[in-house]
């Protein structure tokens, strides 16, 4: 990707006297993970594309604690959470959204009894309601009929029940949407959650992560669809080492959006 | 007269009995921590309702949860047979209810068909736990006991069954014979099948038959009732207190320690001065969990209420790819746990024996290879968290113990220091718009 985005911090807007409408809360691996960065620029040129006001925190923008808390420090959770709330409730912010699920998660339920109450949401439901509010025109484009398998992640669907919306934004591109056998409720973790993706596997028989892509590549699909940083990265290698990473990729919702402005 | 007695003292007896075990595993609840419940009664009970009462999470394994809703319908319309041997046993009646005339006889028959559909079920459970390889029946932790427990209720209940609808064909036969004490009463669809066994007994051998399959299955169900608590059959009561106290927050939210909110709130407060801080009442208590006895009481009831059926295990992703995780694991340790900490203290008089959950039962290495999915309290027919205590027992690792895997390790110093888990710079984290 090349184009220019226009991309404007906190500070900037706090200088202006200005309120952006939402805060994009990129993440850790949307802003320094190569992959991720990627899935981080199509949601930017979207909200672009679509002169929404909003504004990053930038290098005032830190870890969320994820990690931490579900490692089992829950004093450096506390830290991380405590900070980002004063500098989130410092420029009054009131609507967040964020391409990583376990951001929202710990956005939205774990930063209000700290004091961080903000509406958050996932990107694909902010998209979804852009698209039912006649904002956003969806074009298939390269991905119309294509064969699409969603992958739910953990932190989403079972944790915060958002199954539809991801499923809504790709058959707007008229593509062929297949299921896995073990998907929504029942979906498979690919294996990062936990703080599992900063360490190596316990001894098993099998990384998580091939288990899940295996699932997925028995459907013979062209994309594998997602909606997690995290997952995009266990999938992504996943497919690599099964050697499938010329005929199957590895897309986020918000790429799968952008692609087709 | 004596058997009246007989059966008033063993009846009044067993129930005693049951209460005191009821009182145990209440105290062992109890060695957990006080939890402060939060939500609506009417939503706590809307969720019981639909969970364990409408058995609501059992059909996401079709055959299992249709078998398992028949023998549970029996149970509690057969339940309802019990009124009535009660009374007959204090009393010296017999059939005491049957003044209720044709709705007697449709309650008689329904009790029928259950004891046949029951019977049924129990034999294709018994055969999809011993003779099909069904991969969550064979775990390492399904042992000895575990097995056999799952055998032995599945053996009782045909047991108790089987002296039912004999009970009633001797019944029915005698009541042909207008034997003295015989009132005609019900309707015997199946048990009149039995029939044949009993042809040119007498009036005194069927009696005896009859007699003898009563006393047979009231002793049974007392025992059986007896059994629970020392069962995963306990379920059959736990289940509703159990999802009466669901979590309702969204799965993946995990609790903020507040005695940890309270720390870093003196921490990051340039004008706070430590020696200043209030006393709080409370203990300085352990973060995280090493025992039972760092665990909150919910917690412990949900480890009374595991069926132990496996559908967690059969779900978790790192069960699955060879892991020695197992949630069910999990469950069973604390309840096992539980009750050795229980019957110390009650022996003693203190918690103490010198042994924990940590590593005597749970190792590290199960503890560490959860990924937080929630796949397994998303399947758990009784709402079951597993997650909520394998973080206890992660905290009490990491920040008591500071035992923990040398990439989290180099992860949490990185977040404290870069304010991300990887080492960049914070001052590289607007580098993607431009490239
Ligand atoms: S949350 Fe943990 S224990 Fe439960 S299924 Fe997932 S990995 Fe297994
Ligand atoms: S925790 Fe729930 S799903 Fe797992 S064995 Fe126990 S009852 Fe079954």
């Amino acid at each position: 990707m090349s184009e220019t985005l226009k991309v404007k911090t906190m500070a900037q807007f706090a200088a202006e006297g200005k309120q952006p409408e939402i805060l994009f809360w990129v993440g850790c691996a949307g802003s320094f993970d190569d992959r991720s960065k990627k899935i981080t620029r199509a949601f930017a040129k979207i909200l672009n594309h679509l002169e929404i006001d909003f504004a990053v925190l930038g290098t005032e923008e830190s870890c969320t604690g994820d990690p931490a808390k579900r490692s089992g420090n829950e004093f450096l959770f506390q830290m991380q959470a405590m900070v980002n709330i004063q500098t989130l409730n410092g420029y009054g912010i009131k609507k967040i959204v964020t391409t990583c699920p376990h951001c929202f998660n710990t956005l939205k339920n774990e930063y209000p009894s700290l004091g961080g109450n903000y509406e958050v949401l996932h990107h694909s439901q902010f998209l979804q309601q852009l698209i039912d509010e006649g904002k956003l025109k969806v074009q298939g484009g390269s991905f119309k009929g294509k064969k699409i398998t969603f992958h739910d992640p953990c932190y989403l669907g079972r944790g915060n029940n958002i199954y539809e919306a991801p499923r809504e934004l790709i058959k707007q591109l008229d593509a062929d949407l297949v299921e896995m056998k073990r998907c929504r409720s029942e979906s498979f973790c690919c294996g990062a959650g936990g703080a599992q993706v900063f360490k190596e596997a316990e001894p098993g028989n099998k990384e998580v992560n091939i288990e899940r892509t295996e699932e997925a590549l028995e459907l013979k699909p062209d994309v594998i669809a997602t909606g997690c940083p995290f997952c995009m990265i266990m999938l992504t290698d996943g497919v690599k080492l099964k050697n499938q990473n010329e005929n199957v990729k590895v897309i986020d919702l918000a790429e799968l959006i952008a692609a087709g402005l | 007269m004596i058997s009246q007695i007989i059966f008033t003292v063993i009846f009044t007896g067993s129930i005693l009995w049951f209460f005191s075990s009821l009182k145990k595993i209440r105290d062992n609840i109890f060695l957990g921590k006080k939890v402060t419940v939060k939500g609506e009664v009417k939503e706590r009970l809307k969720i019981m309702a639909r969970v364990a009462l409408g058995q609501g999470k059992m059909f996401t394994r079709p055959v299992a949860g249709l078998l398992h809703l028949i023998v549970y319908l029996g149970f509690l319309i057969v339940n309802i047979e019990m009124l009535e041997i009660v009374i007959d046993g204090v009393a010296g009646t017999h059939r005491v209810l049957s003044f209720m005339g044709g709705f007697y006889d449709f309650l008689i028959a329904s009790f029928e068909f259950f004891a046949v559909a029951v019977i049924i079920a129990c034999i294709v459970f018994l055969i999809r736990r011993n003779i099909l390889k069904i991969k969550r029946f064979h775990n390492p932790e399904m042992t000895k006991w575990p097995k056999t427990d799952a055998n032995l209720i599945l053996i009782f209940e045909i047991l108790l069954m089987t002296a039912f609808l004999t009970m009633n064909a001797a019944d029915s036969l005698l009541q042909q014979l207008n034997a003295d004490h015989y009132v005609k009463a019900g309707a015997f669809p199946f048990s009149s099948f039995l029939h044949p066994l009993f042809s040119g007994f007498d009036i005194q051998q069927l009696i005896i038959v009859e007699r003898s399959a009563w006393w047979f299955h009231i002793i049974g169900v007392l025992l059986f009732l007896n059994y629970l608590p020392i069962s995963k059959h306990f379920h059959i009561i736990m289940a509703f207190p159990n999802t009466y106290f669901s979590k309702l927050e969204p799965k993946t939210a995990l609790d903020n320690l507040e005695a940890v909110t309270r720390e870093v709130k003196l921490m990051l407060d340039p004008n706070a001065n430590p020696y200043e801080a209030p006393a709080s009442n409370e203990q300085p208590g352990r973060f995280g969990a090493k025992d039972v006895t760092d665990l909150n009481r919910i917690q412990l009831l949900n480890a009374y209420t595991c069926t132990e059926c496996g559908r967690c295990t059969s779900v978790c992703p790192a069960n699955i790819t060879g892991k020695k995780l197992s949630p069910r694991k999990i469950m069973m340790d604390v309840r096992d746990r539980m009750e050795e900490l229980g019957k110390h203290k009650r022996q003693h008089g203190n918690v103490d024996d010198g042994k924990a959950l940590i590593r005597d039962y749970i190792s590290e290495e199960e503890i560490f290879a959860c990924t937080t999915c929630n796949a397994c309290s998303e399947i758990c027919p009784v709402n079951i968290d597993p997650v909520s205590i394998i973080i206890d027992l992660r905290r009490y690792l990491v920040m008591e113990e500071s035992k923990l895997p040398q990439e989290w390790t180099t992860m949490l110093t990185n977040i404290e220091n870069n304010g991300a888990p990887w080492q960049f710079s914070m001052n590289d984290r607007l580098n993607w718009v431009n490239e």
